[in-house]
């Protein structure tokens, strides 16, 4: 399979760079998945799971906040927060989604709500997520 | 002429003083190397960010979707001057030339009739303000608690920000920090944060002018994006100031150092010199007093 090179960058540091077949993203309309060769592509992330797919076992990671950028030279993901699943703390998720809900409560429009009740939702399906990887793994 | 125990002291105080200039300057030197990894960390996602954000503003320029932190609210009426500095002093000229540069900002708009609002970052940047632009200054925030800045907390100015400019409180937002470019030149800039402003867009190597696909709308995309960016560039500015503030720092403290050493070896003469006189004194004084018996 061809390789295209991958760099997901969050504010403080590059978090991987390198080369690697197929990256899953979830962005904002839906998860896609990059394999070399990818059509020119913006979207948004939403927070979830990215899962990471080279040599060896696929890396996953929890993405939240940014955007995907897919060019003819790569793909590049930029994250507010990129945390392995190994190293997330769910408590500090418990609290993002704890945020989220007040968030919903406080919204002033319609318009608002919807949209942060999606990102409700997404941050309950990637703490799903998490604890099914949690399972798995032990 | 000083007694030779008033010099003495005044060498031993001279000494500690150097100690302390001294341990400031190595510390500094320490904390710079830290900045300036952290700064070089984040220059990649700032840089891509702008790339991003300047080719999608580039194709949506005008109409009513299109977000305010972009166009701008239409006016040029009040100004927010955002002014970030460091929360400790001993650093030369670091904290005063920000200071300087933004009041000189504020003096020129406000002869042209505009109003002006002063956002304070760190502490030593609104004590010099408040003297001069009391009624002036909205906001101030410290980070004095903190090691080293962090991204959260460019959010948390951002977001203040933002919930300003949503209120209407100003049309322009132009952010004050210390560009670093080396330990001993650091140049204060001034960098206009809202409506946001993107550097000339390059064609992205490699395709060309490449057509994108974007999802959701470009519209919608900016709206999420254009928040981001401000965090982003202000955390830019933060990290650009901690290493700015470090490497002032240490050039400020070797100085002192310096004087510090010129100084004791001044002293020291002096001492010496007083010593031998007053030993050349008493000699003369035992001698001519055997001579007279």
């Amino acid at each position: 399979m061809a390789n295209f090179s991958f760099e997901l960058v969050s504010p403080e540091r590059l978090v991987y760079s390198g080369s690697v077949t197929e990256v899953v993203v979830p962005g904002t309309e839906g998860e896609f998945g990059v394999l070399a060769g990818h059509a020119p592509f913006v979207s948004t992330l939403k927070p979830g799971v990215l899962t990471i797919k080279g040599d060896g076992a696929p890396r996953k990671l929890f993405v939240s906040g940014g955007l995907a950028e897919a060019n003819p030279a790569g793909l590049t993901v930029l994250a507010e927060t990129a945390v392995p699943l190994s190293e997330m703390n769910p408590a500090r998720l418990a609290q993002m989604i704890k945020d989220a809900q007040e968030d919903v409560e406080d919204a002033r429009d319609d318009a608002a709500r919807l949209r942060l009740q999606g990102t409700l939702d997404s941050l309950r399906a990637a703490s799903a997520a998490i604890e099914a990887d949690g399972r798995t793994s032990h | 002429m000083a007694s030779l125990k008033e010099l003495r002291n005044r060498i031993a105080s001279v000494k500690a003083t150097q100690k302390i200039t001294k341990a400031m300057q190595m510390v500094a030197a320490a904390k710079l190397r830290r900045a300036q990894t952290a700064a070089e960390a984040a220059r990649p996602y700032a840089t891509r960010m702008e790339t991003v954000l300047g080719s999608i503003a580039s194709t949506v320029s005008s109409g009513p979707d299109v977000p305010r932190l972009l166009t701008g609210t239409g006016q040029d009426q009040t100004h927010l001057l955002v002014v970030l500095t460091a929360e400790r002093g001993l650093c030369g000229a670091f904290n005063s030339s920000i200071v300087r540069l933004a009041r000189e900002r504020a003096l020129s708009l406000m002869n042209q009739g505009k109003t002006v609002k002063i956002f304070c970052v760190g502490r030593k940047g609104y004590e010099p303000l408040r003297r001069q632009f009391e009624k002036q200054i909205v906001e101030l925030v410290e980070l004095r608690a903190n090691k080293g800045v962090t991204f959260a907390d460019a959010q948390a100015i951002a977001e203040k920000i933002m919930a300003m400019f949503n209120a209407g409180e100003f049309d322009v937002a132009t952010q004050f920090f210390s560009r670093f470019q080396s330990v001993i030149s650091q140049t204060p800039t001034a960098q206009q944060i809202v409506p946001a402003t993107f550097p000339e867009t390059k064609a992205p190597a490699g395709g060309g002018t490449a057509v994108y696909e974007y999802e959701p709308s470009e519209e919608d995309i900016l709206a999420e994006l254009l928040p981001r960016n401000l965090a982003v560039q202000i955390f830019k500015a933060l990290l650009e100031n901690g290493a700015s503030e470090q490497g002032a720092r240490m050039s400020a403290m070797d100085n002192a150092t310096r004087n510090a050493g010129d100084m004791i070896k001044k002293q020291t003469l002096v001492y010496n010199r007083t010593r031998q006189a007053q030993i050349t004194k008493e000699l003369i004084e035992i001698i001519s007093g055997a001579e007279a018996l």
